[in-house]
């Protein structure tokens, strides 16, 4: 009667103190260049060496250009970060995904796309969407820079466990809602904090029936309801993702990780600590108006504001409300918008762009937008233009470009201008995120679409019945 | 090893807002630094700075009233990014403990790591701190991390507050967890024979 939070978790406790604080086997740790350079310094301040390279990924795609990857980059403190990513993988042994290397792109699209993410792993980075590689059934989670070197060092960390949390979804989605939008319907229903200490497992019809692009997605944005992770049972989908893949097991190990696999799942007994239901014919297509992804709604509804809440969440509320220019009860769909970013660890692989296109195809975008369409690796590159989705898009007026973490954080030049509106397939609509005053709505590549094309917030469902 | 944490007695910096995200905390585009220094000076740096770059005035760390080594925000404080950035930029500004009613999961871990200590406290406690310092800005608190309590010298209002045994011990003790998982290497290895 174990979840398959449990049984992964079992499996790799390698100690546990009288408090109850469990050593946590660490199958494999992913590193970039924001978090770990100050872990990198400890390590050799302290005399040590990474006990496992081969259990260790490290990928440049926080702060790089999204244009003339092939050329220096040009802010030195960028250049000098990557620079020394490079350096410490080359000083400490290990592989290194840099700028051009065809497996190069933001760590949590590399690490499923190549197989060295598999199910029944415990997996760690110095990076809160960690819970992305749940979607194969591995037990994902983001950590500090102190954690990533005590990873390095030890291969190892000590942790309580988290409670567990199943959320089951059941039902059909509707035409034009997506696995982005049921995420943001979750999290405007749990609230920003409401996972806080959680493990959830994704469970129900609806889950099961989601291409692991899609389980992608919703494991991604666990971390915005403040779950520690997400994770979804291996099923069919999964194997047939992982088979052939660069670090998939071959052989006889493939038959023997298969077998191992099948029996990742919660058992029919099983109890969490705490259960949620939800149907997905109430999802509709979703948009934030707010500056957490909890401030969600859907795209036809009004601006909502709590009636007699705390005085503290109110007041956060309506600072929420003047940073972004909108007002309480007011409709949000109509609203112009100036940018339109599509891409990111959560929306930034293959079918993201192939729903982007079916919604521009055969149209143009609107002059008064600026897109970024930023694909997620040069893997997710590849597959664009082995599709053709390329010619779709750069019909519409479209260009795309390199691959990166780009506009979700900003960290690069790809930065939204103060008041400036972007509708954003990234996960955080946090104040500034995508640039100082940038005023984030987060959505669906859909949706995203459908406001790329008419300049404003717009329903995808009335673009299909003006074409009728 | 890392400074003791000692008990401290403190007046406090009120940020009466929920779901304080890390990218408040520290925006991104300051973490391109490949050292832990310097965070401090740019602790919740677009609230505290205008688009000029010069202070603003009502912001509460640029409000005299409001010193001291303890900070007192609402629910869901550190939520977001895993950045360590976070506890680094309100450790190096020179808080020693923050107080709240629930914390993110990482944020709390990354505070930890750095001598930082985060007290859960009841919704109920949060409300009255706030609330009083809002009238008494020189309102003080004391923590005590051996006994486990945080008392309001104003209210006389005292609770117990939750922190795992082995925490405690490296905040008491100044040492971390490398320390410790590296004295004891050998459970490792017989871990590794055993996969």
């Amino acid at each position: 009667m174990k979840t398959l939070f449990d049984k992964i978790w079992d499996k790799h406790i390698v100690d546990t103190m009288p408090d109850g604080t469990v050593q946590l086997y660490i199958d494999r740790l992913y590193c970039h260049e924001v978090t770990s350079p100050q872990a990198f310094e400890g390590l050799r301040r302290r005399g040590l060496k990474p006990m496992h390279p081969e259990r260790i990924i490290c990928v440049a795609d926080h702060n790089i250009p999204t244009i003339n990857q092939d050329q220096p980059i040009a802010d030195p403190v960028s250049r000098l970060q990557v620079a020394t990513l490079e350096k410490n993988c080359r000083e400490f042994g290990l592989t290194y995904y840099g700028l051009q290397h065809p497996r190069n792109g933001i760590v949590h699209v590399v690490g499923p796309e190549y197989g060295f993410t598999l199910p029944g792993m415990t997996i760690v980075c110095g990076d809160s969407h960690t819970s992305t590689h749940g979607a194969l059934g591995a037990i994902a989670f983001g950590i500090g820079t102190s954690e990533v070197e005590m990873t390095l060092a030890t291969q190892c960390l000590l942790q309580r466990k988290p409670k567990t949390m199943r959320i089951t979804v059941d039902g059909r989605m509707r035409r034009d809602v997506t696995a982005k939008d049921l995420s943001l319907y979750l999290i405007s229903k749990m609230g920003a904090g409401g996972a806080t200490g959680f493990f959830v497992e994704y469970a129900g019809e609806t889950i099961r029936n989601c291409t692991m692009e899609e389980r992608l997605t919703i494991c991604n944005m666990s971390i915005e309801m403040g779950a520690r992770g997400g994770m979804i049972a291996p099923d069919e989908k999964t194997i047939e993702y992982i088979h052939g893949t660069d670090f998939a097991p071959r052989w006889d190990a493939w038959k023997k990780s298969k077998a191992e696999w099948a029996r990742l799942c919660s058992d029919p007994d099983a109890t969490f600590d705490a259960e949620f239901s939800f149907r997905a014919e109430a999802v509709e297509p979703m948009v934030t108006f707010g500056t957490n992804p909890g401030m969600a709604m859907g795209i036809r509804e009004r601006i909502p504001v709590p009636e007699s809440a705390e005085d503290n969440e109110r007041s956060s509320w309506l600072k929420a409300l003047e940073y972004m220019g909108f007002e309480p009860w007011e409709p949000i769909l109509g609203k112009p918008i100036d940018y339109v970013f599509l891409g990111s660890c959560t929306n930034g692989r293959v079918e993201d762009f192939a729903a982007f296109a079916s919604i521009v195809k055969g149209k143009k975008k609107a002059e008064s937008v600026t897109a970024w369409l930023v694909p997620g690796s040069h893997t997710v590159l590849r597959q664009i233009r082995a599709k053709n989705i390329d010619k779709i898009l750069e019909e519409a007026g479209f260009e795309i470009r390199q691959p990166g973490c780009s506009a979700c954080l900003a960290m690069n030049d790809d930065k939204v201008p103060p008041g400036k509106y972007v509708v954003s397939t990234s996960n955080r609509n946090f104040e500034g995120r995508q640039g100082p005053g940038a005023r984030t709505i987060l959505a669906s590549p859909i949706v995203a679409a459908a406001a790329a094309i008419t300049g404003k917030i717009s329903d995808p469902r009335e673009i299909y019945t003006h074409e009728a | 090893m890392k400074e003791r944490f000692e008990t401290i007695t403190s007046t406090c910096v009120p940020l009466p807002l929920e779901n304080v995200d890390t990218d408040q905390i520290i925006p991104a585009r300051f973490l391109k630094a490949t050292t832990r220094d310097g965070f401090g000076d740019l602790l919740f740096h677009d609230w505290r700075f205008g688009k000029d770059g010069q202070p603003d005035p009502s912001f509460v760390l640029n409000q005299g009233r409001y010193k001291g080594v303890i900070l007192v925000t609402g629910k869901n404080f550190g939520s977001g990014s895993s950045r360590e950035h976070a506890a680094w930029a309100i450790a190096g500004y020179g808080f020693k403990a923050i107080v709240s009613s629930f914390f993110a999961d990482i944020f709390m871990n990354n505070a930890l790591n750095n001598g930082l200590l985060p007290v859960v406290v009841s919704p109920e406690f949060l409300a009255e701190t706030l609330d009083l310092l809002e009238k008494y800005p020189e309102a003080m608190l004391t923590i005590d991390l051996p006994q486990q309590s945080i008392q309001s010298h104003q209210s006389g209002r005292q609770e117990s507050f939750e922190i795992n045994p082995f925490r405690k011990e490296c905040l008491l003790n100044g040492y971390d967890d490398i320390d410790h998982i590296l004295a004891r290497k050998e459970i490792i290895e017989a871990y590794e024979r055993r996969l």
